[in-house]
């Protein structure tokens, strides 16, 4: 076994481990931060495969935002385990399906002759200054442009959808428009008034 | 160098030397990385105290002193602070996640240091000479949020928790317009190397540093460095006049330290990204007799220190943004700045070199 190889298995453990905790915990925000770590130990196989942007941009958009966002949802919100545990039992059937149809499918694909260690080539060593990144790059906006902008659309459909269902259009709101309050000049709050100083009697 | 890793090869093998002497060689200078990043901490918390009294017309720390030498009144402060804070006990509040709150500021300190692994200090010293190395920093930054939501939740105190959820909005947004005035700059640079960064600032003076044609992305990459680090005048999530001191209210003693610690290495983290990125890092202002003697690293330290005095600076002249205010210059200034500028310099960068030579672009735009 060489050095490598402990690396990988170590973040393996760690993902299966941390992934398996974030659906055995009882605490949602223990789960959040398992969900966390298994992120993390992701990013360090992904980084193992010399994918260094993908390992990277999985930390910063998963770990980095989706994740804080999700911990901060579940944090506020006072979730009552008994509740969400009444019907378990009602739908424990359907449950074990979609389980057991999820695990024939996986077992169709990765038991296939496809998959088998020996038909995978090795991939070719890169050359020192290989950025993959760029490559990355060049791929997006050029063979797959369609696919990515369409991507784009959607997700700007997605923003303005939700834009859209939260904006509510409030009568009689006290908010201050920050641009008037910039603009005001000295002569719009003050009066100056020239009187006799008044005597003390 | 080659003895040491000659005996590694004796010791462990061929297949381990090798793997062992890297992982002995990276400890070695993470060392000698974090230990002068740890007294520089130190001092700029001395700094700190110093310049804002001045400021505000006092003395500030003048007593400590080390072996009684009076000219040295007040240096030994930071190091007398330090001591007071390892001597005293960690309170963990009844009903606190016990784990995660001694988990928090550890989680905290660990991102601010590991964003310096890439750090270049001059051309050949840096740790990590990786590709991907503002990508890196920008999920390391991005980390650090976590310390601070779940020492918020773990303390089991309304105040903390406050502090928690405003910092934990507040960070999410200003990354957002960090992250975008740095897409500008690996526009020009072609790169996300922080070292090729500096190498494409070159070229004689201040005039080819990035600071000049990506102004405005200065002002918004430092401005949502100070939001990213809570200090003054976005530290809402400590506020001390409003919710006592926010997220690390229940921690003491060395827990308490190490929040510290880490606002003030991330301090020091974006003001030497600040100087790197925009003010040529090493590179000097004029490249003729004078200024070329002074060492590159020199220049950077001159550089990092009078972002940090800016940093000082800012805390003791400004009062503390509104909530509302801040969530409006995030999202409705900042990021529609840096989207305009994004698409001003593609326009730019698309057009015929010929035309780029009739206005003086070709400085920046190779």
């Amino acid at each position: 076994m060489s050095f490598q190889d402990i690396i990988f298995y170590f973040f393996s453990v760690v993902l299966v481990g941390s992934a398996l905790g974030v659906i055995t915990a009882r605490n949602p925000v223990h789960s959040a931060l398992l969900l966390v770590l298994a992120f993390f130990a992701s990013s360090g196989l992904w980084l193992l495969l010399e994918a260094e942007f993908l390992a990277i941009t999985l930390v910063l958009v998963y770990v980095g935002a989706v994740m804080v966002l999700f911990l901060f949802v579940v944090m506020m919100l006072d979730i009552n385990l008994d509740r969400l545990r009444e019907g378990f039992w009602k739908w424990f059937p359907f449950g074990l399906l979609v389980a057991l149809l999820m695990a024939g499918e996986m077992a169709m694909v990765v038991m296939g002759k496809q998959f088998g260690a020996g038909d995978m080539p090795a991939p070719p060593s890169r050359p020192e200054d290989y950025s993959n990144t760029k490559e990355l790059g060049r791929l997006i906006y050029t063979e797959y442009v369609y696919a990515f902008e369409l991507a784009a659309v959607i997700l700007l459909v997605a923003i303005v959808a939700a834009i859209a269902l939260t904006l509510r259009h409030r009568t009689g709101m006290k908010a201050v428009d920050a641009s008037k309050q910039v603009a005001v000049k000295r002569a719009d709050r003050i009066r100056m008034v020239s009187m006799p100083s008044e005597k003390k009697e | 160098m080659d003895y040491a890793q000659q005996m590694f090869g004796d010791l462990f093998g061929p297949e381990w030397g090798p793997a062992l002497f890297v992982l002995a060689k990276n400890a070695l200078l993470i060392v000698a990385i974090i230990l002068p990043l740890m007294l520089a901490v130190a001092y700029l918390t001395f700094a700190e105290r110093k310049i804002i009294a001045y400021m505000q017309m006092r003395v500030g720390p003048n007593r400590v002193t080390f072996f009684g030498i009076p000219w040295l009144g007040g240096w030994g402060q930071p190091i007398a602070d330090a001591v007071k804070a390892v001597m005293k006990e960690i309170i963990i509040p009844s009903g606190a996640n016990k784990f995660l709150f001694v988990l928090a500021p550890v989680l905290t300190f660990a991102p601010a240091l590991a964003a310096w692994a890439v750090v270049p200090f001059s051309p050949e010293v840096v740790l990590a000479d990786i590709n991907a190395g503002l990508l890196y920093i920008l999920a390391m930054t991005s980390m650090g949020v976590y310390g601070v939501i779940i020492a918020g939740w773990a303390s089991n105190s309304k105040y903390a928790f406050l502090g928690a959820m405003r910092s934990a909005a507040q960070v999410v947004s200003y990354e957002l317009a960090m992250g975008f005035a740095l897409v500008c700059v690996l526009m020009m640079s072609h790169s996300l190397n922080l070292g090729d960064i500096v190498k494409g600032q070159q070229g004689g003076s201040f005039i080819n540093w990035y600071l000049i044609p990506l102004f405005p992305m200065f002002l918004v990459y430092f401005i949502s460095g100070v939001a990213e680090t809570n200090r003054a005048p976005f530290d809402v999530a400590e506020g001390e006049s409003e919710i006592v001191a926010g997220f690390h209210v229940e921690y003491s003693g060395m827990a308490f330290t190490v929040f510290f610690l880490a606002e003030y290495s991330n301090m020091i983290l974006v003001a030497t990204l600040a100087s790197i990125i925009f003010l040529g890092g090493w590179l000097p202002p004029l490249n003729v007799a004078p200024f070329t003697l002074v060492p590159g690293f020199i220049w950077l330290l001159l550089k990092i220190s009078f972002l940090l005095f800016c940093f000082l600076w800012f805390r003791a002249t400004f009062p503390r943004y509104r909530y509302d205010q801040i969530m409006r210059l995030g999202w409705k200034v900042f990021i529609p700045i840096t989207l305009v500028w994004i698409l001003l310099l593609g326009l730019v960068m698309q057009l015929p070199s010929g035309l780029r030579e009739a206005f003086p672009l070709n400085l920046w735009f190779h």
